[in-house]
């Protein structure tokens, strides 16, 4: 994929408050890459290519693999709990925003919910670019106070006498949930395991997806 | 620096807005924001945390207007001009006016994969014995420092528990300490550690609710016994 490729423009779901300032950035963003590119600072291609990286090849597919071999194989699963950056450096999910991976599985008991209330750190290599709202003010401050709150605002409510446990990426450590396991899935390879983990099931907003849930019938 | 991108715990910014099938760019300029803004992180003329000072001490009303990637754009603008790469003089008018500073470190197409794959790991090797255990109770310390930390404000004061040891890493509050490299590396051993809701938040605190942070050794004192 090119640098043309994609939406060259604000998309129609924007807010028109934001079209004065997306006209803005517009101007901004072009002059700065024009000028460093100018000054001989930087390669746009070289822009181009970390682009396609996260637009095409990393992304929360990449973690949902990690999910399903967890939970296909009992001793990677051990592996990620006890060394997680290791055992995902096995499957080539390697690098920056990721150099140092703890997973965290949610249980009947505790489930897992990741945020970065100081900015937006968030596990590149296995979920790809974080979306708009895990950087938005209301999931940073809720997130904290009252996550059954926030978990409302994705429509998931969970068991009554289920704890909950926010980590907040306050360092260079970067969190994976690891979602339980949904019942039915029996016998089911890692690749159709995969198509059950969601990304927000791998931030702790969501849980995996049900095999009803999915279009393609388990075996 | 208590700033406005110390967030966790505010109140009144409202539901979560989930886009549905949201796309990963809103906008070609949010595309080339992030390009750019990696791209010149290999430079090396600065590092995370200067990056992340410069987020947070943009004026309070552009970062809560957001979106992030202006934020991010902003504080790019900053760290360059800061430096002498480029001027605002430039910026207006989008085209070089000086000479560009000599032996600046050019990413290039080709270096982009290994660089990514590569990261920058914050663990550095530590002949210091850790002052704290898995198990141990301990306060986070009342710190209100001018400039960049990572203990957030709603931690500050209260008890929690280590729950992991990270080993050593590069701590926040010192990386800053210089504009240029080489930075200060000074390193020091990082923990999780969990807060019960009820200590942070008191009466109003959810049900059945904890959070954690990751808090270098000097955030940290021991409880007594």
């Amino acid at each position: 994929m090119t640098a043309e490729a994609g939406h060259p423009h604000a998309h129609p779901h924007d807010h028109d408050h934001e079209h004065s300032t997306l006209g803005e950035m517009d101007l901004r963003v072009r002059a700065l890459e024009t000028l460093l590119t100018q000054k001989g600072y930087l390669d746009p291609a070289a822009v181009d290519r970390i682009i396609e990286t996260y637009e095409v090849h990393v992304g929360p597919h990449n973690g949902a693999k990690v999910v399903a071999r967890a939970w296909a194989d009992p001793a990677f699963r051990d592996w990620l709990l006890q060394d997680a950056t290791a055992a995902i450096a096995s499957m080539d999910y390697t690098g920056r925003q990721g150099e140092h991976m703890v997973a965290v599985p949610n249980t009947p008991d505790t489930h897992n919910m990741v945020v970065c209330t100081l900015c937006s750190c968030y596990p590149w290599p296995v979920l790809g670019l974080p979306p708009v709202w895990y950087k938005s003010a209301a999931y940073r401050s809720r997130a904290v106070i009252e996550p059954r709150a926030v978990l409302a605002d994705f429509g998931v409510t969970l068991p009554p006498g289920q704890n909950i446990r926010v980590w907040d990426s306050t360092a260079e450590v970067r969190y994976l949930v690891l979602p339980e396991r949904p019942a039915g899935t029996e016998g089911w390879s890692e690749e159709q395991l995969a198509q059950l983990v969601t990304r927000d099931a791998m931030i702790g907003t969501g849980l995996a997806l049900n095999p009803q849930d999915i279009t393609k019938e388990a075996p | 620096m208590n700033g406005v991108h110390d967030m966790g715990g505010m109140q009144g910014y409202g539901t979560v807005q989930i886009e549905a099938n949201e796309p990963l760019f809103h906008g070609e300029w949010e595309r080339r924001a992030l390009g750019v803004t990696v791209a010149m992180g290999a430079s090396g003329l600065w590092n995370i945390d200067l990056a992340r000072s410069a987020r947070e001490s943009l004026p309070p009303l552009d970062y809560v207007q957001g979106p992030y990637y202006a934020i991010w754009t902003k504080a790019l603008q900053k760290l360059l001009i800061e430096r002498g790469l480029i001027t605002e003089q430039e910026l207006a008018q989008g085209q070089p006016l000086t000479p560009p500073v000599a032996g600046v470190r050019v990413l290039k197409a080709a270096e982009v994969d290994a660089a990514l794959a590569k990261g920058s790991p914050a663990n550095r090797p530590s002949t210091q014995a850790p002052r704290f255990a898995v198990g141990q109770r301990v306060r986070a310390l009342n710190l209100n420092p001018q400039g960049h930390t990572r203990l957030p404000r709603y931690v500050r004061g209260h008890v929690g528990t280590v729950v992991l040891h990270h080993g050593s890493h590069v701590l926040p509050d010192q990386h800053v300490n210089k504009m240029l490299p080489p930075f200060d590396g000074t390193a020091e051993h990082l923990y999780t550690v969990v807060f019960d809701g009820t200590e942070l938040w008191g009466p109003q605190a959810e049900a059945g609710h904890q959070v954690s942070v990751d808090a270098w050794e000097s955030y940290l004192e021991a409880l007594p016994a």
